[in-house]
C-alpha cells in the first residue's frame, strides 16, 4: 500500500453545504500529519471523512486501500477517531467503556488494562462511572479506548484539549509510540507549537480545501524512481 | 451479527442497571398509569375488569415509548452514536441488540403490571398459554418497531416529540391484537385469541425483518 490516505478532488456535503470542496490529501504509512486551519476550515470534516463518517460524494477517497465513496463503512473498524466528543457512555465505568470499544472493534481484551494504566487511569478510576469523571479524565478514557483498539489509522481532533501538561506529554508519547509501531496519525490542533513538534508534516486546510500540501518524501521518492 | 447483538444488548442492559432509569422511573410510571386507570373506573368494577387487558397494553405501549427514547438518548450523549458507527458493528446486530434490550425491559415490566392487574383489577385468567405467548410476540413487535422508528428519529433535534407521533399509529395493531388475545385468555371475549396472535406474529416478523435488512441505511442517515 503506497498511501494510507489518498483524497483527490474529494467533495463532501453537509446538507447542501460543501464542507470539503475538492480536497487533495495524501498521507503515507507511519506518518504523523498535522492539519492546521481556522475554525470552520474543514479540519474536523476531513478527519470524519477519513473515518468514513462523512460521506464523500465525488472525487477520489481511499483510506487503507478502501474506496470510501463505494463503501464508507469498509474502513471503520481499522480507524480510530477521537473527536470533540469522547463517544463514551456516561453510566458505564471507564473500564467498561474501554472494554466495549475493544470488543466492538474485534480487539483483544488483554489490551484494556495496559491501556488504562498507560493513560494514568489507575486505582479507583477504572471502576468509576464516566459521568463522575472530570473532562480531562474522560478524554484520557477515550484515549485509552483508542490505544487499546490499536487502530491502523489514528485521527485526532484537538487531542490536547482538556488535558493538563503532564497528560499532554503522555499523549504525545502515545502518538509517537503508535507511529513507531507502524500506525499512521492525522491530528488537527490549534496548539501549533506542541502539535508541530509532534508532527512530521503540516497541511493547511482552508475553505474546505487543502492548500500547499508538500509532497511527502516517500511519494516523492517513488515518483523519482518511476 | 449475533455476537454484535449480544454485545450491544448487554451494553444497553448494563447501562439501565447502573442508571436505574427503568426501575426508578419507567416501572413506577407504569404502575401509576394502572392506578390512575383504576381511579378513573373506580365506580364500575365490572367495567374495570373488562377493560383490564386494554389498559394493560396501553400502559405497556406508553412505557415502550419511554424505553425506546431512553435507548437512543444514551447514544446521543457525547458522540456515542458516532462511536457505535465507527466500531464497525454489524447494523443488523445493533438493531437486534437494542431491540432485545428494550424487549427484556418490557418483559420485566409486563410481569410487574401483570400482578398489578390481577391485584388492582381482579382479572381472572383462563388460558395462561395464550396470554404468555401473546405477551412475548407483542413485546417483540413493540421492541422491533420501536427500535426502527427510534433510529429514524435519532438524528433529529425534535426526536422526543416526534417519536410518539411516529410510533403510536404504527403500533395500533399491536394494541388491538394483544388486547383481543388477552381478553380471550381472560375468557371475556368470544373471539379466537389465537387468530389475533397470528396478527401479532405477522407484525413482529415484518418489523424484525425490516430492522435486520434496513437498519444499515437508518444508522447511516440518522
Amino acid at each position: 500500500m503506497d498511501t494510507v490516505i489518498r483524497f483527490r478532488s474529494a467533495v463532501a456535503l453537509v446538507g447542501r453545504f460543501p464542507v470539503l470542496a475538492g480536497v487533495d490529501f495524501d498521507v503515507g504509512p507511519g506518518e504523523i500529519v498535522l492539519l492546521r486551519g481556522a475554525n470552520g476550515a474543514g479540519k474536523t470534516s476531513l478527519l470524519r471523512a477519513c473515518a468514513g463518517l462523512l460521506r464523500v460524494v465525488s472525487g477520489e477517497a481511499r483510506v487503507l486501500g478502501a474506496d470510501l465513496i463505494a463503501d464508507p463503512r469498509a474502513v471503520r473498524r481499522r480507524v480510530g477517531l477521537l473527536g470533540h466528543a469522547t463517544g463514551l457512555y456516561d453510566d458505564l465505568s471507564a473500564a467498561d467503556n474501554v472494554r466495549f470499544a475493544v470488543r466492538a472493534s474485534g480487539g483483544s481484551l488483554a489490551a484494556v488494562a495496559p491501556a488504562l494504566e498507560r493513560l494514568g487511569l489507575t486505582g479507583r478510576l477504572p471502576a468509576t462511572a464516566v459521568a463522575s469523571l472530570s473532562a480531562g479524565q474522560r478524554r484520557r478514557v477515550a484515549l485509552a479506548a483508542l490505544a487499546a483498539r490499536d487502530p491502523e489509522l489514528w485521527l485526532l481532533d484537538e487531542p490536547h484539549a482538556g488535558l493538563d501538561a503532564e497528560h499532554r506529554d503522555l499523549l504525545d508519547a502515545l502518538v509517537r509510540d503508535a507511529a513507531g509501531h507502524g500506525a499512521t496519525v492525522v491530528l488537527a490542533s490549534h496548539e501549533h507549537d506542541r502539535a508541530e513538534g509532534l508532527a512530521g508534516r503540516t497541511v493547511t486546510v482552508a475553505g474546505g480545501m487543502t492548500t500547499a500540501t508538500p509532497t511527502p518524501l516517500f511519494l516523492k521518492a517513488s515518483t523519482d524512481v518511476a | 451479527m449475533w455476537r454484535d447483538a449480544l454485545l450491544v444488548g448487554g451494553k444497553d442492559l448494563r447501562i439501565e442497571l447502573r442508571s436505574r432509569v427503568a426501575t426508578m422511573q419507567i416501572a413506577p410510571y407504569a404502575i401509576l398509569v394502572l392506578l390512575l386507570f383504576g381511579f378513573a373506573f373506580d365506580q364500575n368494577h365490572t367495567l374495570l375488569t373488562q377493560a383490564a387487558a386494554g389498559l394493560f397494553w396501553l400502559a405497556v405501549l406508553l412505557c415502550s415509548l419511554l424505553a425506546v427514547q431512553r435507548s437512543y438518548a444514551i447514544e446521543a450523549v457525547d458522540g456515542a452514536r458516532d462511536g457505535l458507527r465507527l466500531s464497525g458493528l454489524d447494523p443488523a446486530g445493533i438493531f437486534l441488540g437494542k431491540a432485545g434490550a428494550i424487549a427484556a425491559q418490557l418483559v420485566a415490566l409486563e410481569v410487574l403490571l401483570g400482578f398489578g392487574i390481577v391485584v388492582i383489577f381482579g382479572a381472572d385468567l383462563r388460558d395462561p398459554g395464550l396470554l404468555v405467548l401473546t405477551s412475548v410476540v407483542a413485546t417483540v413487535g413493540l421492541a422491533a418497531s420501536g427500535t426502527v422508528y427510534g433510529m429514524m428519529a435519532a438524528g433529529l433535534r425534535v426526536r422526543e416529540t416526534l417519536l410518539p407521533l411516529l410510533i403510536l399509529p404504527v403500533v395500533a395493531p399491536v394494541l388491538l391484537g394483544a388486547t383481543q388475545a388477552w381478553m380471550a385468555a381472560f375468557g371475556q371475549s368470544g373471539t379466537d385469541g389465537w387468530r389475533w396472535l397470528g396478527l401479532l406474529g405477522s407484525f413482529a416478523a415484518i418489523y424484525v425483518a425490516l430492522g435486520i435488512l434496513g437498519f444499515s441505511t437508518l444508522v447511516e442517515e440518522a
